[in-house]
């Protein structure tokens, strides 16, 4: 078989170049499969994350032809035969070296989450609910993490000053997720607007086009919290109403007795680690 | 390469707990729920460790399928399943406390799939008697992790990611006192004291070719511990997974899940025959379907049909698949079929097996709705490991305790599906309990000794200072290939003694290997580090098949085909002395109760 092109993105924080590599074409494999032959050759301390090569963990998020694309996922056969393949790391997180990005700020932003607030369970220490009603949950809590909807998202894709103040879809379905939880108590919008920067989306469904989970994140998650968020001006009632009616199978007075209190979001930043500054390595 | 080793980053902790996996993560949430300063170091970002990938579910009886499930039937079925090689304490308190394990995920968040009257649905697996697994699709090991991941924050604990422990280090006294490492993102030296340390490091899969482990599986703490001085027991009992992915061959290995037979997937052959009818072990005919038609009937009906035999222990199904190959009915890839396009609707099996679909569509090419999948063995999972007190994870060397895949004993010589996870949670809890217990009682500060770590620091970069030497890859794919060959699904004698004299070779060109770049996030590096591990955790494998001359579980021995029941009654337990020489020696197991035993007497329906 021939030969494949790759250009690499090699460098760290002080910039970098890309790095060609000519390797032998090997049927059936995917981007990552090739960037380990690189290492394993050519150029051993080429820096990329991988954990499961399955498309499970959300490890090997790079910009391959300049879409963000799971490394493990995407098979070389798939990508313009004959024309090099340029893999670049993620470009809205900094860089820590070639394909790594340091992506601490996702970290960041969901320990702001305030967490699940469960309600009383059953006489027996259980919970009911209906398969119905988690199923939209459920399509939320299948993302696995590879911060690619963050990368693309133009509000902090090139506005490194937009971070402090936005949580970005990945924590807007997260939002979603716990808003939608058929147990949750827990009223989480005011927090949403005011210091997650909810009104900053514009709903260009970006991060849905490149989500690999196929979560509808603008759709499903977005638009609802957006609709909530504005609406009935807060109305508590309104509010438990709709909570109710997701069929929890609990009476009004239960709802009320543990109605949304206060949030302040909770500290926490991450462990030290020299944390490098954003480069622009486009 | 700058030195400085005299002046390294330090943290001090009550509680340092190395892994973040399912085991490590429950394990940091206890100890810092009992008020432990607790920190979590991993490999990796927080979020992907191995467990990420579980798929098919947890394994606890809670009865919300079948209500004649109980924690005495789930207990048989893992002893039995562990051809009673397990520590049949830790086999209980892992049947009794499951149930409240999963509902604690529950009360945390997790939306597992339900029941029609809205409990926690439950499938089947192989080796278990009812449908007994807690899961979410095909994605049950991403609930858990994003679950404990998400209570861990709330609690502030202290993560530090991408951060890789090379040694453990003892005070005077020989209590575990201080944890080096480096921080993978800088190539900077760190050190951690803490009172206790929990061990939650999983695999050592990653020194086999064909393996669904990831690159973190090097058996870290298999090796930290057997460093230290603890007890390892039953290394040689490594579990083959039946079915793996084998073509493309860049993907040979990944893990097709159980999950696809426990909703009606079945294996065949090139002649279209479902052969695992002709591979029913004696133990378990009783219980096994003799027919296609009552296998096919037990799906709906459990009660009155005996289960199909391609949901046989794992050991089972992946013997006889490598016969099935060996004897010429093999597919074009080394592997057989296994079908669930003609058993399923396309629609059912798109639901109940996303992640497969998903899987197979976009790396095999093949729509598994349609069309049958290529199969075969893959290295999965290490029954043995650290010797623990049953109780309390503790190991054998005081201040450092051990839980999940690092630890040996609850799944004797094989596992079944399901069990790790829930191992996990029973095992991740109790550990972290104890450490938190350990760490409170332990009155001297822990003390570092400054020689010892700049030792461990000399070590790690010393092949930045050597040239010419050969690559950690070309290393590591020399032991992948070895084990591979000689320390596999089958072993013999022969084979077993050429694996140790290959393992000599490979530790001293390991000495003298090298690498290139600099020191921050350079995997060729971080590779190197990774392989002493791999070298040892091979060694005891090697060492321990070795000694067991028979075939249990895990481990299968063409020389001697039979389980030896005088074999059956001994943990094979391995030590490493401070010279480095290893040490074998056969130990009973802890006898059983006779209430428990009785469970066996009586055969089931
Ligand atoms: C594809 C697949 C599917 C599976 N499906 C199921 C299933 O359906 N049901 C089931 O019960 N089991 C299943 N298993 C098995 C189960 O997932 C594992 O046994 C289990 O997840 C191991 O968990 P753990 O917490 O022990 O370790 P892991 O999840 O492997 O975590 C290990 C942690 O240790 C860290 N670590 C390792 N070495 C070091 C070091 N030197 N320094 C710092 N940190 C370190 C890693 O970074 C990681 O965080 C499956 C396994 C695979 C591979
Ligand atoms: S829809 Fe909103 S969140 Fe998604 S990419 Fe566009 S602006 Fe960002
Ligand atoms: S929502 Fe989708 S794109 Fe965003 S992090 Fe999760 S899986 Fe990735
Ligand atoms: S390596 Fe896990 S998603 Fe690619």
């Amino acid at each position: 078989m021939a030969d494949v092109t790759m250009r690499v993105w090699r460098g760290d924080e002080d910039g970098g170049t890309f790095t060609e590599y000519v390797m032998p074409a090997v049927e059936g494999e995917v981007v990552l499969d090739v960037i380990h032959r690189i290492q394993a050759g050519p150029a051993p301390d080429l820096a990329c994350r991988w954990n499961c090569k399955a498309g499970k963990c959300g490890s090997c998020s790079a910009e391959i032809n300049g879409l963000p694309k799971l490394m493990c996922m995407t098979r070389m056969d798939v990508l313009p035969e004959g024309e090099p393949v340029v893999v670049a790391p993620m470009r809205t997180f900094p860089i820590i070296r070639d394909l790594v990005t340091d992506v601490a700020f996702n970290y960041t932003m969901a320990r702001q989450v305030p967490p699940f607030k469960p309600r009383e369970p059953e006489a027996d220490g259980t919970y009911r609910m209906q398969q119905i009603d988690i199923e939209r949950g459920q399509e939320f809590r299948k993302c696995i993490e590879c911060f690619m909807c963050q990368d693309v998202c133009h509000v902090i894709r090139d506005h490194e000053e937009n971070k402090a103040s936005y949580a970005g879809p990945r924590m807007f379905i997260r939002f979603m997720e716990l808003e939608s939880h058929p147990l949750d108590t827990d009223d989480r919008r005011e927090l949403l607007r005011e210091r997650m920067g909810l009104g900053m989306c514009n709903i260009t469904k970006c991060c849905t086009e490149v989500c690999p989970e196929h979560i509808k994140i603008t759709d499903n998650a977005i638009i609802p919290l957006k609709e909530r968020v504005v609406d009935a001006s807060y109305d508590p009632v309104a509010w438990l109403g709709r909570k109710i009616l997701r069929r929890t199978k609990r009476s009004a007075l239960e709802a009320a007795l543990d109605a949304p209190g206060q949030h302040t979001p909770t500290r926490q930043e991450q462990p030290t680690r020299p944390v490098v500054s954003a480069t622009d390595h486009s | 390469m700058p030195d400085n080793s005299h002046d390294i980053e330090t943290h001090d902790y009550d509680v340092v707990v190395i892994g973040a996996g399912g085991a490590g993560l429950r394990a940091a949430i206890e100890a810092r729920e009992l008020g432990q300063r607790t920190a979590l170091v991993c490999k990796s970002l927080l979020g992907k460790a191995h467990t990420v990938m579980a798929e098919g579910g947890a394994a606890a009886a809670m009865g919300n399928v079948w209500s004649e499930d109980n924690w005495k039937v789930h207990f048989r079925d893992t002893m039995r399943g562990g051809k009673m090689l397990n520590n049949w304490r830790m086999a209980q308190l892992h049947a009794q406390e499951s149930p409240d394990r999963i509902y604690e995920l529950e009360r945390w968040g997790a939306l597992f799939d339900r029941t029609k009257d809205g409990r926690i649905l439950q499938r089947d697996f192989g080796g278990h008697r009812y449908a007994r697994l807690a899961h979410v699709g095909d994605r049950t090991g991403l609930e858990l992790i994003r679950t404990l991941q998400q209570r861990a924050i709330t609690l502030d604990i202290d993560v530090f990611m991408e951060c890789k422990i090379l040694r453990l280090l003892k005070d005077a006294e020989g209590a575990v006192s201080t944890a080096v490492g480096y921080w993978r993102p800088t190539g900077e030296m760190v050190s951690f004291t803490a009172r206790a340390f929990v061990l939650a490091t999983g695999s050592i899969g990653k020194s086999w070719l064909y393996t669904s482990n990831s690159w973190e599986s090097t058996g870290d703490g298999h090796a930290m511990a057997a460093w230290a001085g603890a007890d390892m027991i039953d290394m040689e009992c490594v579990q083959f997974h039946p079915t793996g992915m084998v073509w493309p061959l860049s993907v040979r290995g990944i893990l097709v899940t159980e999950g696809v037979r426990g909703d009606g997937g079945v294996l065949r052959n090139s002649e279209g025959r479902r052969f695992m009818f002709d591979y029913i072990p004696p133990m378990f005919a009783a219980e096994t379907a003799d027919s296609e038609e009552e296998g096919d009937r037990w799906y709906d009906d459990h009660l009155n049909n005996r289960r199909p035999p391609e949901l046989l222990p794992r050991d089972e199904v992946a013997r006889s698949i490598n016969s099935e190959v060996k004897a010429g009915r093999g597919g074009p890839h080394g592997g057989v079929f296994l079908d669930i396009a003609t058993r399923r609707s396309a629609d059912e099996i798109r639901r109940r097996l996303p992640s497969m679909y998903h899987q197979f569509k976009e790396l095999a090419g093949v729509d598994i709705t349609a069309q049958p999948m290529e199969v075969g063995p893959t290295c999965h999972y290490m029954m043995g490991g650290v010797r623990v007190d049953a109780e309390t994870e503790q190991t054998t060397v005081p201040g450092l305790f051990a839980a999940g895949e690092v630890a040996g004993g609850m799944h004797g010589a094989n596992r079944l599906g399901g069990n790790s996870l829930s191992d996990l949670l029973v095992f991740g809890r109790r550990a972290g309990m104890a450490a938190a217990q350990f760490a409170q009682g332990r009155t001297r500060a822990p003390a570092v000794d400054g020689a010892e770590v700049a030792a461990v620091v000399a070590e790690a970069e010393a092949p930045f200072g050597r040239d010419g030497g050969e690559s950690p890859y070309d290393l590591q794919s020399a032991i992948q290939q070895m084990m591979q060959q000689l320390v596999g699904i089958i072993r013999t004698e022969d084979e077993l003694r050429r694996a140790l004299g290959e393992l000599d070779s490979l530790s001293e060109r390991a000495q003298k290997m090298s690498v290139s770049g600099g020191r921050a996030y350079n995997p060729g590096w971080n590779l190197a580090t990774d392989l002493p591990s791999m070298l040892t955790t091979s060694r005891l494998v090697a060492k321990g098949a070795l000694e067991r001359r028979e075939s249990r579980g895990g481990h299968t021995r063409e020389d001697y085909p039979k389980p030896d029941p005088e074999l059956g009654k001994v943990n094979l337990v391995q030590r490493i002395d401070g010279d480095g020489n290893y040490t074998l020696e056969p130990e009973p197991l802890l006898e059983m109760p006779a209430e428990l035993k009785e469970l066996f007497e009586e055969e089931p329906h």
